[in-house]
């Protein structure tokens, strides 16, 4: 704040030099300034609105070290009627943190949960699938490039095989553009893989397709390899 | 369970006890072309340690662009109210003068008066009192900027809003809610997991907005004053973009329950969710006309994403923008008028807006990873997110391009919404 006021401060120093100048010119076009009616006396032409129940300002006349033919007399200025009364919704200062407002760390948060995905057994056996459980896509598309066949295959073998183990398919985009419109691109993706597995034996029932859109980045890099990286679905049990 | 509980309230007081600090604006640049000579003098306070109201009405207005600040050295400081000299306040340059005094009232309370005069014109423009609280004191200088303003430069001031966005800290996120001058920031939510598209209610009392705290997102409404919140839309598959109804009691959402990225009407009381847009596209970013008959969206219906709007009644759909290929995250301006919006041009991404009636796009930004754009209440200024030497920083600028701000804190600053 004390930066910000310094620097107000000196824009206000720098405006106040650059205009003077100016200003004095104007003065002398118009020649209003020339009248010697007190400004007071202007005060009083104007329409005053109507004053409820205010009582004039205290009237304290200031000490002058020179003396000044206008010397504005205080009840000239009065408000206007109260406009505004309880002006701060309490919304404002009483904003309170959330019950609990640190979420709980996952670990607690699954304890609690009521369905809990059922976590994946490792089997010593090569069918795991716990190794590649990433599915990589090209720039604005969700289409499931050749080379993943081999890895969707074998989490379709497990998820087959294991009729009680479930799946997230996380889907996630780089991190260009919009953060909604990026959900719902790394929705698409995820949807892409339910589809194929869904299509090759898996039952609905057992997978979840969900987005997490441009925002947990397996890579933070802002180039082509970063983002190749973060366009993907990962199968997560 | 018992350990959970107290590592959670652990965690509360904790989070409690760290004031969230204030942002740090550290550009302003451009002006308008004509700025107007305020002189503010120091409000005559009725205690000393006061916080006086005319350090915080200075700091508005200077930051406005609009105003050119005159400095007060030299004249004494007010002991006791007086009518300003106005002609040699004329003399000196300014245009207006501004005064105020803050008094004791019943209760505790403090009422603030002051009078803005006319300097040329050598008349008193208005004179207001308002009656507050001591923690009131700030609140009520913003509402006199935004009186000055208005009677100065004849359209409404921005304030006194307040704005919500969300503040990443290595692995942390925080839902912030501080004032339109960033100043009196408060952390209402905290996670571990991201959160998202923050959303004020018309009311001003509740935040709507998306966390990734269950491993996928969900949509949540917190109720400010009282600290409570409970998960509205939280269906299979994604949950998101929330957006309020003008009459507070729906929220448009993005689902994928029935297919991949729809609109629904969610009603908050019933939870019922009615689906309005159809087809296979993928459709988004829904947000409420001000007059309530509107839903403007994004689809990528046409084959890339663009902004369309449907009627709420008939669901008929319309396209709204046209040039290039990416046109997403639709804002409102309060009176309608103006929507902006992200456009991408040559692979960058700048806030953009069109005049609804004529249907004239104007691009107002040249930083190029722009995101997340809301009005201010008076619809002359817009609040987004951009990247600063790979920073997250938040931005405002005016509707005509001219005036710009930066606001940054250390951490990542993302999603801001300008609330009333």
């Amino acid at each position: 704040m004390k930066s910000l006021y310094g620097a107000v401060t000196l824009v206000v120093l720098l405006a106040g030099c650059a205009n003077s100048p100016e200003k004095e010119v104007v003065i002398e076009d118009r020649g209003v300034a020339v009248e010697s009616k007190p400004v007071a006396e202007k005060l009083a032409e104007k329409p005053v609105e109507p004053v409820v129940g205010a009582k004039p300002a205290e009237v304290s006349v200031p000490e002058k070290t020179t003396p000044s033919p206008v010397v504005p007399p205080l009840p000239e200025l009065t408000p206007l009627p109260k406009v505004e009364t309880h002006v701060l919704t309490d919304v404002s200062t009483e904003v309170k943190p959330m019950e609990g407002s640190t979420v709980p760390s996952p670990e607690a948060a699954a304890a609690g949960k009521e369905q809990a995905a059922v976590p994946l057994k490792v089997k010593e056996s090569a069918a795991s699938p716990s190794s590649k459980r990433v599915i990589l896509f090209d720039y604005n598309s969700s289409t499931i490039r050749d080379e993943f066949q081999e890895v969707l295959s074998a989490h379709i073998e497990y998820l087959k095989q294991n009729t009680g183990a479930k799946v997230i398919l996380q889907g996630h985009t780089d991190e260009r553009g919009s953060r909604e419109y990026n959900l719902a691109l790394g929705q698409r993706r995820a949807e892409s893989v339910f589809k194929a597995m869904n299509l090759l034996g898996v039952p609905e029932g057992q997978m979840e397709a969900v987005s997490l859109g441009e925002e947990k980045p397996l890579s933070e890099g802002h180039d082509e390899a970063a983002w190749q990286q973060n366009r993907r679905v990962e199968i997560a049990y | 369970m018992l350990l959970f509980r107290i590592t959670l309230l652990f965690f509360v007081m904790a989070s409690l006890a760290l004031p969230a600090r204030a942002l740090m604006t550290i550009e302003i640049v451009g002006g308008a072309n004509n700025k107007v000579a305020l002189a503010v003098l120091p409000f005559v306070l009725s205690q000393a340690g006061m916080s006086d109201p005319a350090e915080t009405i200075v700091g508005d207005l200077g930051r406005s662009g609009y105003f050119t600040l005159m400095e007060n050295q030299g004249l004494p400081s007010l002991q006791a109210l007086q009518t300003p000299n106005l002609l040699e306040w004329k003399n000196k340059g300014a245009d207006a003068v501004v005064l105020g005094q803050v008094l004791p009232a019943q209760n505790g309370r403090l009422e603030v008066r002051f009078w803005l005069f006319d300097a040329v014109r050598q008349t008193q423009l208005t004179a207001l009192s308002y009656t507050t609280s001591p923690a009131g004191l700030r609140a009520v200088a913003h509402r006199i900027s935004d009186q000055i303003h208005e009677k100065l430069l004849g359209e409404p001031g921005a304030y006194s809003g307040r704005i919500a966005y969300i503040l990443k800290q290595s692995s942390r996120f925080e839902l912030q809610v501080a004032d339109a001058d960033s100043r009196n920031a408060v952390t209402v939510m905290s996670s571990t997991e991201p959160i998202i598209s923050p959303s004020w209610s018309p009311d001003g009392r509740k935040l709507a907005y998306v966390s990734f705290e269950d491993k996928k997102p969900v949509v949540y409404v917190q109720n400010l004053g009282e600290g409570s919140r409970r998960a509205v839309a939280h269906f299979r598959g994604s949950n998101s973009a929330p957006a309020w109804s003008p009459d507070g009691r729906r929220l448009a959402v993005a689902l994928s329950k029935d297919a991949t990225s729809q609109i629904y009407l969610l009603d908050l009381e019933s939870g019922e969710a009615r689906r309005f847009t159809q087809g296979g596209a993928l459709d988004t970013e829904p947000v409420f006309s001000p007059d309530g008959k509107w839903l403007y969206f994004t689809s990528d219906r046409g084959g890339s994403p663009q902004i369309y709007r449907a009627a709420l009644e008939t669901g008929e759909a319309s396209r709204i923008t046209f040039d290039g290929g990416y046109n997403v995250s639709p804002a409102l301006s309060a009176d309608g008028r103006m929507l902006a919006f992200v456009h991408r041009r040559e692979g960058r991404f700048h806030i953009a807006v069109i005049e609804l009636s004529s249907r004239q796009m104007r691009v107002l930004t040249d930083t190029q990873h722009d995101e997340s754009p809301s009005f201010a209440s008076n619809g002359r200024q817009i609040l987004y997110a951009t990247l600063v030497n790979g920073r997250g920083v938040l931005a405002t600028v005016s509707v005509d391009g001219k005036i710009r701000q930066r606001l940054s804190q250390s951490g990542d600053l993302r999603e801001p919404a300008w609330g009333r």
